[in-house]
């Protein structure tokens, strides 16, 4: 178990730092997925296709 | 799943949908007995006593930075000869992340290193190349969006990563190559760790832990770059009427 000492302020600050940038990295991949899939489903509402899907038989 | 198949990206978008809920658990999993025992388990060094909590941390960002520019160089090699149809969404998802982990890698060396050198930062050879390594991915970041067709964009963007692949070696081999501050390698050598396994343990399952965390989100930000494609895709077939 970690013990309180002159130093505990760097250990924190490092593990703080991590928590604050991954939790950053993993808002913003989450989010950026969400808009993506919604401007999706905006296109195909107005009736857009990509080329390739009007190929595919339904 | 044959990994050929995967080269579509449709059969690509199933398949890692199926396995992220799985993977992030295995994360967690991972991460959080990592996390026991940095903090529980091993105890502190007997010469930089509880600062060596910062290595759990430290060293898997720093290994995580060269091994996701390692991915990229192989990528950047399936956009240039094989024309993988993935490999430069690939190139552009991992960049930000390799960014993300070099950063967390100085600044948690800088946090670590004022206690144990007595300063921050120094220009030596090991500290200089990882910020250099840094630099190189912010610039091909710039260059992504930078360049509006993702295919042109992807082969400059290949290009500029094969050329920054020489840094690599660079930052591996600099404490042996030039009298650095930062210490040699204790872990990857031929006669052996130097660590004790009492502490070379939670370091190894962090260092798990963490390139599983690379492997999930990789996945998730591959995953939105394909859905981003077909949105332009689709902007482009209603712009043409």
């Amino acid at each position: 178990m970690i013990e309180g000492g002159t130093h505990l302020g760097f250990i924190v600050a490092a593990y703080a730092v991590t928590v604050a940038v991954l939790v950053g990295v993993v808002g913003w991949i989450v989010l950026d997925g969400r808009s993506q899939r919604r401007r999706i489903a905006d296109l195909e509402a107005r009736g857009v296709r990509r080329r390739s899907s009007r190929n595919v038989p339904s | 799943m044959p990994a050929a198949n995967l080269a579509n990206p449709t059969r690509f978008l199933a398949f890692s949908g199926r396995l992220l809920p799985w993977l992030w658990w295995v994360t967690a999993l991972v991460l959080g007995w990592g996390l026991y025992l940095s903090f529980y388990v091993a105890p502190a060094d007997y010469q930089q006593g509880e600062m060596v909590r910062i290595m759990f941390i430290h060293v898997p960002f720093a290994w995580l930075a060269m091994a996701c520019y390692a991915v990229m160089t192989v990528a950047a090699l399936g956009t240039l000869v094989w024309r993988h149809p993935l490999a430069d969404v690939l190139q552009k998802s991992a960049a930000p992340l390799g960014a993300a982990f070099t950063f967390l890698a100085l600044v948690t060396g800088s946090l670590w290193g004022k206690p144990t050198w007595g300063t921050y930062w120094v220009w030596d050879a090991r500290l200089t190349s990882v910020l250099i390594l840094f630099l190189i991915y912010l610039g091909l970041i710039a260059l992504w969006q930078a360049v509006e067709d993702p295919g042109k964009a992807g082969r400059a963007a290949a290009i500029l990563t094969l050329v920054g692949a020489i840094n690599l070696p660079i930052i591996k081999f600099s404490v042996d190559w030039w009298n650095t501050l930062h210490q040699p390698a204790s872990v990857f050598r031929l006669d052996g760790p130097t660590i004790h396994p009492a502490l070379l343990w939670p370091l190894m399952v962090m260092a798990l832990g963490m390139t599983l965390l690379f492997a999930t989100l990789l996945l998730m930000a591959m995953r939105n770059e394909i859905l981003r494609r077909r949105v332009r895709a689709m902007q482009i077939v209603a712009a043409a009427g």
